[in-house]
């Protein structure tokens, strides 16, 4: 299928995940589905350079938070339309992405997954000291109410991230079918063969790297509006830098549908347990499956269907 | 008058803030020397060492708290438990990951869900509020003129030291202690002398392990610890160990100091809010300039 085939294809899926959610009418489904696109777009972001390159980033939290974190920034200078923001939540996510893949990528691959754990203490560090941000006391945005058009705002916000989710899947699909993505591909199984061959890893990397912090970033832009108030508490949440490396795994790295698999289906159990039990329990059950699937079925739930598929045949 | 004065203050606050620094460095070498022996020696990227050590940590305020016994000493106590505990996570570790080359990618993943796992478990038992040891020497301070040894600081500091000299010792005048740097340097090698790898790396894994007993104990002397504790040293741990370069313990002692007395400056001068990013910063200039590190093979 061509990419411009499957672009229009997912328009036309999530135009009715719209309107299919506009007829249920309930504002709980909005703010629920919000939060599980929001993980399709994070597990998409993550496996763009995890599930593709090969190499960890455990500070998507960090990338996402960088995203609100502009979003509350701007908002104090001057209110600024939501799409613009997300282009610069994104742009300087990437950026941030691009600095730090440029300092470690060139060594050894733990360097990187390590630094990008830390990135994710020392930004909390600045933000937390950072008054004009709000501080550790946290930023209140003022969302309004209705929106021309669209009608309620979380309906807007929900659409706004229903076109990233969007965006991030053909992104990543576009990728797989492309020599980039055999590019990518052939870091991941060999990186000295790559190099030796010509390939020009290093710069491969990078652009895996920048893509997959901008799309988190852009992930993020939009929160400060959905919470309302942003502490740096929420924004670094644990579960961001969880969820985005477990919903990839569970589901299976080596194509875009695992991320997606994987994010609907622990986003959603997640949305249900938060409710019914507690959300600590919740992120044990996540952290648990995700031991549980890199030892036992390592590519995910796709390599298990695959697996069945090719057995029955 | 008042400006000599001023000029002595600081001074005192100088030499306070290096005598801080060293002791806190000493204390950042017990938290190092673990993933010094997993990360620098057998190239196991364990970012879960916190989590060991902040299990070390409740570990020694549990007993503290119900028999009153004093938190090194549990620590000592804990050394066996420990030590199987790292045995068995490297069995996993090599089973799963390390025989079927999926270290990068899934074995990563996995010390990142065995760190996430154990925080989580604990703030579900303990909950959120910060737990504290009872000992004789946390209060009390040792004065030297206008220096100033407290001793909360200065007994985790000579205890870390020890810790140091025995790994240090051992790893040069044993045989297994030689097969574990031999490890590092040509696996086929050592098979001819006749150790297995894999042996001796679940040895040293466990001794890696064993020794967060120890450093959890410490730490949990020097401040008051709650579950997400753990995760600000991932950064520090890494950072020293980098610094110190890969695999040398004394290059780990080194790096130690030199971060704490760094954060210790940082957090005299600028405020202790900011001594977390002193590490993030060590860290990227020391692979950007110099990622062998200081005494780096």
């Amino acid at each position: 299928m061509r990419t411009r085939v499957f672009l229009l294809l997912l328009i036309a899926v999530a135009i009715a995940v719209f309107f299919a959610t506009r007829w249920v009418n309930n504002d709980y489904v909005f703010f629920a589905g919000y939060t599980v696109l929001q993980f399709v777009v994070l597990a998409t972001a993550w496996n763009i350079l995890g599930g593709y390159t090969g190499y960890v980033n455990f500070g998507s939290a960090a990338f996402f938070a960088l995203g609100a974190y502009s979003t509350v920034f701007l908002h104090k200078l001057y209110p600024l339309p939501i799409p613009l923001l997300i282009v610069i939540g994104g742009g300087v996510s990437g950026i941030v992405g691009l600095g730090m893949g440029y300092l470690t990528l060139r060594l050894r691959g733990a360097f990187f997954a390590i630094a990008t754990l830390a990135l994710a203490v020392v930004l909390q560090t600045l933000i937390v000291n950072w008054d004009y941000v709000g501080g550790s006391r946290g930023a209140y945005i003022i969302r309004p109410n209705e929106i021309a058009l669209i009608g309620p705002y979380i309906q807007y916000l929900f659409l706004l991230m229903l076109a990233l989710a969007v965006i991030a899947l053909t992104i990543a699909r576009g990728i797989e079918r492309s020599q980039l993505g055999y590019g990518f591909a052939t870091i991941r199984d060999d990186e000295l063969a790559a190099e030796a061959s010509g390939v020009p890893t290093l710069r491969l990397k990078l652009i895996a790297t920048t893509l997959s912090g901008a799309l988190m970033g852009m992930a993020g832009a939009p929160f400060p509006y959905y919470i309302g108030y942003l502490q740096p508490s929420s924004a670094f949440g644990l579960e961001y830098a969880v969820n985005s490396i477990a919903m990839p795994m569970i589901g299976g790295t080596t194509s875009w549908v695992g991320p997606l698999i994987g994010a609907i289906l622990l986003g959603s159990l997640q949305q249900i347990a938060t409710v019914t039990i507690s959300s600590a329990v919740n992120l044990l059950i996540v952290g648990l499956l995700l031991v549980a699937f890199v030892i036992i079925a390592p590519n995910g739930i796709v390599g298990l269907v695959q697996g069945w598929i090719r057995r029955t045949k | 008058m008042g400006r000599g004065k001023q000029v002595e203050l600081s001074f005192d606050l100088l030499i306070n803030a290096v005598i801080a620094g060293i002791l806190l460095g000493g204390f950042y070498t017990a938290v190092t020397l673990g993933v010094s022996i997993s990360f620098g020696i057998l190239d196991i990227v364990n970012i879960a060492h916190p989590a060991f050590i902040i299990l070390g940590s409740y570990i020694a305020y549990i007993v503290n708290a119900r028999l009153g016994i004093d938190p090194i000493a549990v620590s000592i106590l804990m050394l066996p438990v420990f030590y199987l505990l790292g045995a068995g996570v490297y069995q996993v570790y090599y089973e799963s990951f390390e025989r079927r080359g999926q270290e990068s990618l899934r074995g990563l993943s996995f010390f990142f869900g065995l760190l996430f796992v154990t925080e989580v478990m604990l703030i579900l038992v303990f909950g959120v509020d910060y737990r504290y040891v009872e000992a004789p020497y946390i209060g009390p301070s040792w004065r030297l003129g206008v220096m100033d040894f407290p001793l909360r600081m200065l007994v985790p500091c000579i205890a870390a030291l020890a810790l140091f000299a025995a790994l240090e010792l051992y790893l040069s005048y044993t045989f297994i202690g030689r097969a574990i740097k031999a490890v590092a340097q040509d696996q086929l090698a050592l098979r001819l002398m006749g150790a297995s790898p894999v042996r001796i790396k679940r040895i040293a894994f466990g001794i890696s392990i064993a020794t967060a007993a120890v450093a959890g104990a410490l730490l949990i002397i020097i401040q008051p610890v709650e579950p997400s504790v753990g995760r600000e040293y991932i950064g520090r741990v890494f950072a020293i160990c980098v610094l110190g370069g890969l695999g040398s313990l004394p290059g780990t002692v080194i790096g130690a100091m030199l971060l704490g007395i760094l954060e210790s400056f940082t957090a005299t001068f600028y405020g202790p809010s900011w001594a977390p990013a002193v590490a993030f910063g060590v860290l990227l200039l020391t692979l950007a300039f110099r990622p062998a590190g200081l005494l780096g093979r």
